[in-house]
């Protein structure tokens, strides 16, 4: 075995590689950039060595400072995590020459597994599915029904320098065929100046469903049950779980046995990813192969028991694999939820800054026999740079069935305290709180159906509410209790905390009335009692209880009126007013915001780099209106409709922050 | 008998409808509360004690003498905060637009005079339109007396005014004389002469608002210590507010159970200095991680934000917070921020309140706008505040400390208590690259040899540890463990004794 291994990456997946390094008893070594030098993989790993500076072409994607540093401590092997040089042949090579172990399979394997054509043929040869078609060119629009009549309906016909779904038809009979042929063929040609299609077989309602697969460099390889990775937004996948709700044994055992024949084809070893796309009536199709450790493998590390990191390391170092394929069982069932430094309700831009507060979910094992598991690579007080991929933790739960590792992750993603930039936690909680997700009805197309304009914030439910204003009461009658202990108080003056409130939230009035009992209060809202139970104390972040006898997990902000409560991807402004306030509170005017549709604000800190209107100019929608830098990336500010400049707020060279008008419509 | 007392309380019930229901009515539809209502809010439930409910002005001219309403436009009394006494007028708009009268001016002197007494701060709701006009020079003495007892009341107790509709002319004079003013935005505005004067007199045409709103007078004034949305916000913060003044000047702040430890780390401190010099952090995350929950009561937080002060605790305990704010201005001392921070620190010394500083200043704002304005005047009025104020003062270094604003800042020579300094700090007369430029200025013309002296400059006095071989800095400290640090220090200094000279009083420079 080895005794020292360099991570060639950065982020959550080099402090993932060195925990079990360390559990294994290996000493490493982590790189970094100027951007990471405080970077917890850097604290983590026994070394660390200074690779260059930010940019990752300048540092992480440098095979040459990498095997510098290999050199330099004296590391026998080298784990490249995933992304960065994890699927480079040459960087496999330049270390198998300098006498390094690759933890990942061989160059030949790589090779051929990186050449997308390639891989489809190596594939088809082997026996694997692959999504019936044909690639030749089509003469005319009888061969084009006759082929698509040899697939099957429906076929989709596609531009063959197609993309961004141009040139593309979906047929399902002879006449579409025929009609879509031709228009297609049109489309191709004014669109990329190519008149050639293919036709290949459309893959209905698909759902991405991918293998695990796990050899050693002696033959031995099996299959680790699959991961569905369907929730994705625009390619990215978002949600995974494992194993899918959707394949029954027969199918999993033959996508595994097809996963592993394709593996064996190229003579792999380590771990790798056999991704499939797979049809509403459970046909799949072999998509590509991964020649690394997915970021998602955590999934199948949960419901396996199986650490993939250690087999791995284990491969690497020539062991044998000490399973068969008889001993992998899959247990209970698993979920990730990435959670992201991106902003959903902004078009999920990018939220580059300071982790003011990052105080993530416990891990292990709860009261309810679920598992939280966090696999992160920041800490509190940590920045999220520009740099590379905005990812702040890969949250995953794990339960005895689908709906018990759902309702875990519902509770930890509410716990999972972020604070100082904006991320996609209400998003996440939206999905998993979806009854199309729970209903395990996933495609391809899930986020893009069901938030066909975006995300907006949570919807939630009327007995939510109730339980947020019972919640709210807690707080406030906590706060209350407390408030009343204050010294210095009049003789005589025996202060009673009131037992009656009015809860606005939403603009909804509710009555509460409270009665104290041991470790919380029963809150009776409109004639429903709720058993609120939690050691929440004044000014904590996270109040963590139980709403008769149901778990609950809240976030608590105050604010000049009441308070912020966050639950369920929600943000609530919540009121808890003495019964006369409340009353009085009538009387107040209500402040509509000011129409910001009118102005132009700056969406993120930064410095003023051009204004490109004056004043009375009339613009078009998509022009650009100023230019604004942040953190070194110039954002450009277009108009979101035709109007006319009625006044210029900043010039060149101001430096603003978030939402500061930089000019204004008439 | 029975009829008889039934008849106070008819008397009582004519009393509490002010100007009756349509002026309610008014009121109301304004957004706004009445004075009863206000105070409703303000104190403690079942806590008010009204005086001179049946007080009636004594104006005789312009037919006044027909129209008497009991109480005469102000509703005056004491009551509790969290069972705190304190003593309040609230001045009703519906009663002859809250104007002054003489006998109106009597009530809210009574209270004045009861709360010096017996030691208890006073809370003033301001909703008038001004001199009762029909009385004319007796509405003008009614100002003065309370005029007087503003000055009187002023180091005694806490004054904190509210203004909350018109207050104009002569009136405002009153609330300027007091410890705090808070404003209600859109509904409240304050000036000495209105727009329709100023437009006869400046030919300047400007809306009462933007003359006198609670915007003006956050954000350009300085007039007003905040403002909030609406009567019921602000009543609810003023609530807020007073839990962390002390009763009079007597009397040490008050003691709020706190569940915060004191002993609390905070590791994300450490990377709150950003790794280059030049780059701004918002001290406000080193405020809300060091005091207890996060709690924190801005002062003027729209206005010369290049310095943060307010109130906040630690170990359930009120202090003072001032702190360069790096954010704006590269948290420079400038006019604003020496007068804006000086007035708070004397509130704090006033009232036995410490002072907690946190130092990251570049040193004072160069320029003729400053220099022809008076910053020299202005700038000392901050080094006179730090240097009279004899609470206990706990100043931490962040970074930069530099020239003479590292001595105003709360330094040790101004009889500063514990000074502590981050590793970050560099304490200094000047940046590396000036002081360079300066010391050696005839090698100005090789780059190499300027970049060797800075460095050279840089690593002698960019750090804590050239002030600490003085004892200027009594320790260094980690980030981390700033409030443990100053937790103890601040328990430490509970019982600190120190007085000033016996002097008349001193000359500051206003």
């Amino acid at each position: 075995m080895f005794s020292k291994i360099l991570i060639a990456n950065r982020g959550e997946i080099a402090c993932r590689v060195i925990k079990t390094a360390r559990l294994m008893g290996i000493k490493t070594v982590a790189v970094y950039s100027d951007a990471d030098a405080d970077a917890l993989h850097v604290q983590m790993a026994d070394e660390a060595v200074y690779v260059g500076p930010s940019p990752a072409a300048e540092s992480y994607l440098l095979v040459d400072r990498i095997l510098d540093a290999v050199k330099k401590t004296g590391a026998e092997a080298v784990h490249p995590g995933y992304g960065f040089l994890s699927e480079r042949a040459a960087f496999c090579e330049a270390l198998e020459a300098a006498g390094v172990a690759f933890i990942g399979p061989g160059v030949r394997a790589i090779g051929a597994m990186g050449d997308k054509i390639e891989s489809k043929k190596l594939a088809q040869a082997a026996g694997v599915n692959t999504v019936p078609g044909y690639l030749g060119v089509i003469k005319d629009t009888d061969e084009a029904v006759k082929i698509a009549n040899d697939i099957g309906y429906p076929v989709m016909i596609k531009a063959s320098a197609g993309g961004g779904g141009k040139g593309m038809r979906i047929a399902h009979n002879d006449a579409e065929t025929r009609e879509g042929f031709q228009s297609a063929t049109n489309e191709a040609r004014s669109s990329f100046a190519d008149d050639r299609v293919f036709i290949e077989k459309f893959v209905t309602q698909p759902r991405h469903i991918e293998i695990q697969v796990l050899g050693d460099k002696h033959g031995n390889i099996l299959y680790l049950g699959e991961r569905e990775c369907s929730i994705q937004r625009r390619h990215q996948k978002v949600i995974e779980e494992a194993p899918s709700p959707f394949l029954d044994e027969a199918t999993r055992k033959a996508m595994g046995e097809q996963a592993v024949q394709l593996a064996r084809e190229v003579g792999y070893y380590s771990a790798g990813t056999v991704e499939f796309i797979v049809d509403d009536k459970r046909n799949f199709y072999f998509l590509e192969m991964n020649t690394r450790l997915q970021v998602e493998h955590p999934v199948t590390e949960l419901i396996t028991g199986i650490d993939l990191v250690e087999q791995m390391i284990r491969v690497a170092a020539g062991e044998k694999l000490a399973l068969r394929q008889e001993d992998v069982k899959l247990n209970g069932w698993a979920i990730e939820s990435r959670v992201y430094a991106e902003d959903p309700v902004r078009g999920f831009l990018p939220s580059i800054g300071r982790l003011t507060r990052y105080q993530p979910p416990a891990e292990g094992v709860d009261s309810h026999g679920h598992t939280v598991r966090n696999d992160t690579g920041v800490y509190e007080g940590a920045e999220i740079s520009m740099y590379y991929d905005p990812m702040i933790a890969k949250l995953c739960t794990h339960g005895k069935t689908r709906g018990d590792a759902i309702v875990a992750m519902q509770d930890a993603l509410d716990a999972f305290v972020v604070r100082g930039i904006a991320h996609n936690i209400p998003f996440l909680a939206s999905v998993l709180a979806h009854q199309r997700f729970k209903d395990g009805r996933l495609t391809t197309g899930f986020i893009a159906e069901e938030f066909p304009d975006g995300f907006h914030g949570a919807v939630i439910s009327s007995h939510t509410r109730d339980v947020i204003a019972a919640v709210a009461v807690l707080v406030h009658r906590r706060n209350a209790e407390r408030d009343a202990k204050i010294t210095g108080q009049l003789r005589s003056t025996e202060i009673t905390v009131a037992d009656s409130f009015v809860v606005g939230l939403d603009g909804e009035k509710r009555a509460a009335t409270v009665k104290p009992t041991s470790h919380g209060y029963d809150v009776e809202i409109d004639a429903h009692t709720f058993a609120v139970r939690s050691d929440w104390r004044p000014g904590s972040l996270l109040l963590s209880g139980t709403v008769n006898a149901k778990a609950i997990s809240v976030q608590v902000e105050a604010t000049r009126n009441g308070y912020r409560l966050i639950h369920a991807g929600a943000t609530l402004d919540v009121t808890v007013r003495l019964p006369r306030a409340a009353e009085l509170a009538l009387y107040m005017p209500v402040k509509v915001p000011p129409d910001t549709s009118k102005f132009l604000l700056c969406p993120m800190p930064g410095l003023v780099v051009s204004i490109l209107v004056a004043e009375g100019e009339v613009v078009t929608a998509g022009q650009t209106l100023a230019v604004v830098e942040a953190m070194k990336m110039e954002n450009v500010l277009k108009a979101e409709r035709d109007g006319t400049i009625a006044k210029v707020s900043a010039k060149k060279g101001d430096s603003l922050a978030v939402d500061q008008v930089i000019l204004e419509f008439e | 008998m029975q009829h008889i007392l039934r008849q106070l309380e008819s008397k009582r019930e004519e009393a509490r409808l002010g100007g009756g229901l349509k002026r309610i009515e008014a009121q109301h539809s304004k957004g706004k509360l009445t004075a009863r209502e206000r105070l409703e809010l303000l104190l403690d439930e079942g806590s008010f004690e009204e005086y001179d409910m049946f007080v009636e002005h004594r104006c005789a001219d312009f037919g006044m003498a027909e129209q008497k309403v009991p109480g005469d436009g102000v509703v005056t009394g004491h009551g509790t905060i969290n069972g705190r006494l304190v003593f309040v007028f609230s001045q009703d708009f519906t009663v002859f637009g809250g104007s002054l009268s003489e006998s109106h001016a009597e009530k809210i002197c009574k209270i004045m005079d009861k709360a010096i007494q017996v030691g208890a701060p006073v809370i003033g709701l301001n909703d008038s339109g001004g001199a009762r006009i029909q009385e004319g020079v007796a509405s003008l003495a009614g100002y003065a007396e309370v005029f007087v007892r503003n000055v009187m009341a002023s180091g005694v107790v806490p004054q904190i005014s509210v203004i909350m509709g018109p207050c104009a002319g002569g009136a405002v004079y009153s609330p300027a004389m007091t410890d705090f003013i808070f404003m209600v935005k859109d509904s409240s505005y304050m000036f000495v002469t209105g727009p329709d004067v100023v437009k006869t007199v400046t030919q300047e045409t400007v809306t009462q608002e933007e003359l006198g709103g609670a915007v003006t007078h956050t954000t350009r004034s300085s007039v007003a210590d905040n403002a909030f949305e609406d009567d019921v916000e602000t009543l609810a913060q003023v609530r807020r507010f007073f839990d962390f003044l002390p009763l009079s000047n007597r009397e040490k702040p008050p003691v709020r159970p706190s569940f915060d430890s004191a002993d609390r780390l905070e590791p994300s401190l450490d990377t709150l200095i950003p790794s280059s010099p030049n780059k701004p952090y918002d001290m406000h995350e080193l405020i809300q991680k060091v005091v207890d929950e996060g709690d924190f009561f801005e002062i003027q937080p729209g206005f010369a934000r290049n310095i943060i002060t307010g109130f906040a605790r630690l170990e359930g305990r009120t202090i003072g917070i001032v702190a360069n704010q790096p954010m704006v201005l590269a948290g420079v001392l400038d006019i604003d921020s020496s007068r804006k921070a000086a007035r708070f620190v004397r509130f704090c010394d006033c009232f036995n309140i410490p002072i907690l500083t946190f130092v990251d200043v570049p040193g004072f704002l160069p320029g003729t706008a400053q220099e022809y304005n008076g910053i020299i005047k202005h700038g000392a009025k901050l080094l006179f505040a730090f240097t009279e104020a004899t609470v206990p003062k706990v100043t931490v270094i962040t970074r930069k400390a530099y020239g003479g604003a590292y001595d105003v800042m709360s330094s040790k020579h101004l009889r500063g208590d514990v000074s502590y300094a981050w590793p970050t700090a560099e304490i200094a007369v000047m940046g590396a690259k000036g002081a360079v430029e300066i010391i050696f200025r005839t090698e100005l013309g090789d780059p190499q040899k300027i970049e060797a002296r800075t460095q050279e400059y840089a690593a002698a006095f960019a750090n804590p540890f050239k002030a600490s071989n003085r004892g200027f800095i009594d320790e260094v400290i980690m980030p981390h463990s700033t409030r443990r640090r100053v937790a103890r220090a601040f328990a430490m200094l509970a019982n600190k004794k120190l007085e000033n000279p016996w002097k008349k009083h001193d000359n500051i420079p206003l």
